[in-house]
């Protein structure tokens, strides 16, 4: 019963099961990454910040998110 | 001239011509003091993955602030126009960056851009708002055709990336630096702080170094060498140098000689 809640997502190239009613915010929100500091990009597209509670995460959907690291 | 001798790139001033890559470094704290004794306001960054699994990996926004020094998002890794697109559109979701630095790689090898690539991502980018300082290689023709695609500044190689070989090809550097009035950074090949005093010699407008500093010996004297190399080589052009004479001159008089 309860397997039913959780459904399979890939973010960064990882395979990762959340609650099935989680949106972009809670994804975010779980991994504890701060919003300042990154950039999300949602089955290719790339995603407004400010408009991440409204998107709601569905079965093999695809997030990236990025951030800024060490480069020439 | 202190006052005079302005860098501006979009539009905006930058006290310092050298601009630093904070790739490479042992660790943040070692890349943040090099920048610092550097003098850079300006540094490339890159775009990548936040590693999800480890929460505690130190964010390079910790140790440098990007309200204090300019952040250049790059394309570093990209080796075709769509990846340069979506990495930049991606950096200026992070925190409304337009000016960044784009670089298309040809090949694994040489690191040496793919200049149709670079063209045609340069004139996207440019459409949609960003300013855009392109890597290039040393050539006129092909830094002329960037400049009409929308480029805000030239950045050619002086050599591989990453190589140290220092400036291979000190003629096409200086056509390119006399045929247009954007900036130009020479950007990859610096070996030693002689090789950024040779650029900026040539009348470059810039210097980006980030191997040269990072994997030195000593990282942070070599910041301060780079940082005085960069100011040096900028006086030395402005200075305007004497002709170059095949034969000896005296410096000193023969005029109440003994």
């Amino acid at each position: 019963m309860r397997k039913k809640n959780k459904i399979k997502i890939t973010v960064n190239g990882k395979q990762t099961i959340i609650n099935s009613n989680f949106s972009l915010k809670n994804l975010v929100d779980k991994l504890e990454i701060p919003l300042n500091k990154i950039a999300i990009e949602y089955n290719r597209e790339i995603i407004d910040k400010k408009k991440i509670k409204k998107i709601l995460l569905s079965k093999n959907d695809k997030v990236e998110i990025v951030h800024f690291i060490g480069g020439g | 001239m202190k006052n005079k001798d302005k860098f501006i790139i979009a539009k905006k001033n930058y006290s310092s011509r050298l601009i630093v890559g904070t790739g490479k470094y042992k660790s943040m704290k070692e890349c943040a003091k090099a920048i610092k004794i550097s003098g850079a306001d300006i540094v490339t960054v890159a775009v990548r993955r936040v590693n999800i699994s480890d929460k505690n990996k130190p964010l390079l926004m910790d140790y440098i602030n990007p309200k204090k020094i300019t952040y250049l998002p790059n394309t570093a890794g990209c080796f075709s126009s769509d990846e340069a697109l979506r990495t930049l559109r991606l950096a200026r979701e992070i925190g409304g960056w337009k000016l960044v630095k784009l670089e298309v790689l040809g090949e694994k090898k040489t690191l040496f851009p793919d200049a149709i690539e670079t063209l045609k991502s340069t004139e996207v980018l440019t459409k949609e708002g960003f300013k855009v300082m392109v890597y290039c290689n040393d050539d006129p023709l092909m830094a002329k055709r960037l400049e009409n695609a929308g480029a805000c500044a030239i950045m050619p190689l002086a050599a591989p990336i990453g190589s140290g070989l220092g400036i291979q090809n000190k003629i096409n550097l200086k056509i390119i630096r006399n045929q247009t009035k954007l900036p130009v950074i020479v950007d990859a090949g610096i070996g030693q702080a002689s090789d950024a005093t040779q650029a900026m010699e040539l009348g470059c407008d810039g210097v980006l170094i980030n191997t040269a500093i990072a994997k030195a010996k000593n990282p942070y004297e070599m910041a301060e060498a780079m940082k005085y190399a960069v100011i040096s080589g900028r006086k030395s052009f402005l200075s305007g140098r004497i002709n170059p004479n095949l034969f000896g001159s005296a410096s000193t008089t023969n005029i109440g000689i003994i």
